[in-house]
């Protein structure tokens, strides 16, 4: 029997068969990156039973599924705080303050990139390059969200809008 | 904005960017009712009414010298040739995972005129062939992958793209793909991997997309800004388009403008147009410093010292003449706080990073790469370590299926070779030749701190 952990909602496979259907009929395997990213958003992370369910859902192997989750970068493959920052240090951005912005989060939040505060709060990532060189320091919120000219009054104010 | 407007900007045109306002929510322009009004649309429309035939809309993108604004310049029309005819599955697809650093002028091309991509594309379709399409959106612009299904829904909803466009007979699908943070799937075999559901490994060549692409059919794969071009081509026709930059090097171009300028952003120039016009219109330097090196095609393209930088036009010849890569149109600009290790070490890791590990050279050499880099940035280098630097780089070299190899190494080659007392500096003295402090001005935030700035 079935737990509620061990399945995808019905909103995520509704989303997932959007997707689907972007694609001919005998390749489902083309929306296995959208399912995996509504199943993070879903699950918080891809452990290797969300995995397993994608993998399901779409007909793949377990094994094809988990490769493309390891392979792109923005698959938590771990658990990850309630906001996960990512803070691009790329040359572009570090001649424009990049690193610095990660160095004054590190300070903020007292851990390192990698690492997830006490609290559960907040994850620190050191991303590459965003494509948005032009705007640095140039940082994400879980994912989806950029935020650009990340001066220290913003940082702060990003930082008080997390609740 | 007065010598923009001298120039005439076409892909730019309709960009409504307020100064510093970057928040997504507070622009206007991009919808359909917008890119109607300043003439959007009116290309297809011609196309389909005066019933063009493909042929003649490949031979007028020939006439143009469009030179794919991806990075490797080959001229669009050409490739769009190479499609076979008759195949009954063919796709189009656009490549908008721009992640190479420096580039950033696909990401306002979808910002602030998403509906040129799709008009473009849906006129290579008709060129080609196609009947369906994808555009692939960076995993980290998913804000703009959104915008994008937006338009492509406003799109569907005006008869522009769906079955019998706008009753001429021409069906084309087109959707969006989002990418999730893979720099290896901008090239464009890994990108049609991804798209097929897989890790973004990169296929050999031959076979050539146009033979054997999506999901093993003839497919065209474009950059953003090469498909934002086109309807402007059929709109003025090819010579027009020409005209506007130099023999061999068609049309405005996007250039991508960060580091140490005043006003980092995008601006667009015909091709041709003199480095130092570039730096002006990027407000010049910043603090009024010196100009030390430009890397002017993305983060894979050889770096110049200023000398030689300011004496270049931006275009592919006038570039490679001077031993870089026009690439992206993305300019990187370092001032003379910059320490030439530190920046090489940052790129060094950036390719180690991203490697997808396929080929051992790449694998294994961008590893062998940053490690050695690192050590002489932080004091451990041994002076056999540049002849080490360039034995690893020219083993990379060439011996890959992707170029990712090659954009590995150039770095490695030109900033060893332009700033080799830098390096030799750093090797013997176990320190930087540009102190800390001076570094540090570099810095927008740094600076900011020091001036006792909020923290």
């Amino acid at each position: 029997m079935l737990i509620d952990k061990n399945m995808l909602s019905e909103a995520t496979l509704k989303k997932i068969d959007r997707e689907v259907a972007k694609y001919p009929a005998d390749q489902k395997q083309s929306a296995v990156m959208a399912a995996l990213i509504f199943a993070q958003d879903e699950k918080g992370w891809l452990a290797n039973e969300t995995i397993s369910l994608v993998a399901k859902y779409l007909d793949m192997p377990e094994m094809a599924v988990y490769e493309v989750a390891s392979f792109y970068n923005m698959y938590d493959m771990q658990p990850v705080g309630k906001y996960k920052l990512t803070v691009c240090t790329n040359l572009p951005c570090a001649l424009s303050g990049g690193v610095h912005a990660a160095e004054y989060l590190k300070g903020k939040l007292g851990i390192d990139f990698n690492e997830t505060t006490p609290d559960g709060k907040f994850t620190l990532k050191e991303g590459e390059c965003m494509g948005a060189c032009g705007d640095a320091p140039v940082m994400l919120v879980n994912n989806k969200h950029m935020r650009c000219f990340m001066a220290p009054e913003e940082i702060d104010r990003l930082l008080e809008e997390c609740k | 904005m007065a010598l923009l407007q001298a120039i005439n900007p076409l892909l730019s045109a309709g960009w409504q960017r307020d100064g510093h306002e970057w928040r997504l929510e507070n622009d206007s322009g991009w919808r359909l009712k917008d890119y109607e009004a300043r003439g959007g649309y009116q290309s297809l429309k011609k196309i389909l009414a005066a019933k063009m035939s493909p042929d003649d809309v490949i031979a007028e993108v020939k006439k143009s010298v469009l030179r794919g604004r991806g990075g490797a310049g080959f001229p669009t029309g050409l490739k769009w040739s190479f499609m076979p005819k008759g195949s009954p599955e063919k796709y189009i697809v656009c490549n908008t995972d721009e992640g190479e650093p420096g580039t950033f002028k696909d990401r306002d091309i979808q910002r602030f005129d998403p509906h040129a991509v799709i008009e473009g594309m849906i006129i290579a379709a008709h060129a080609v062939g196609a009947a369906r399409g994808y555009n692939y959106i960076h995993g980290e612009i998913y804000e703009l992958y959104q915008r994008f299904e937006e338009a492509l829904d406003e799109a569907r909803a005006a008869g522009y793209i769906g079955q019998n466009i706008l009753g001429s007979g021409l069906s084309f699908e087109l959707f969006a793909h989002q990418g999730w943070g893979a720099y290896i799937c901008g090239e464009e075999t890994g990108l049609l991997e991804s798209i097929e559901g897989k890790k973004g490994q990169p296929r050999y060549k031959p076979p050539f997309p146009a033979n054997v692409g999506l999901y093993g059919k003839p497919t065209t794969i474009n950059n953003t800004e090469t498909f934002a071009s086109i309807p402007y081509i059929l709109r003025d026709g090819g010579d027009a388009f020409l005209n506007l930059g130099k023999p061999n090097n068609g049309g405005t171009k996007l250039f991508s403008v960060s580091g140490h300028v005043n006003r980092p952003g995008n601006f667009e120039v015909p091709m041709g147009t003199p480095f130092p016009k570039l730096l002006e219109m990027a407000g010049g330097m910043r603090g009024g410093r010196k100009l030390k090196a430009v890397i002017p095609g993305g983060s894979s393209a050889p770096v110049l010292p200023a000398d030689i930088i300011m004496d270049c036009t931006l275009d592919y010849d006038s570039i490679a003449k001077a031993g870089s890569m026009f690439g992206s149109g993305a300019v990187i600009v370092m001032d003379e706080t910059v320490c030439m290790v530190q920046a090489l070490e940052r790129l060094s890791w950036f390719y180690y990073e991203e490697s997808c590990g396929q080929c051992t050279p790449c694998r294994e050499g961008t590893g062998w790469l940053h490690k050695v880099i690192q050590r002489i940035e932080h004091g451990h280098g041994r002076p056999e370590d540049l002849d080490l630097l360039n034995d690893v780089s020219n083993n990379i070299m060439g011996r890959t299926i992707c170029a990712l190899g090659d954009a590995a190494a150039l770095p490695v080659l030109s900033f060893t070779k332009h700033f080799k007392s830098e390096f030799e500096y750093h090797i013997e003295h176990k320190k930087c030749l540009v102190p800390r402090e001076i570094q540090k001005a570099g810095s927008i935030f740094h600076t900011r701190l020091m001036a006792g700035a909020t923290c």
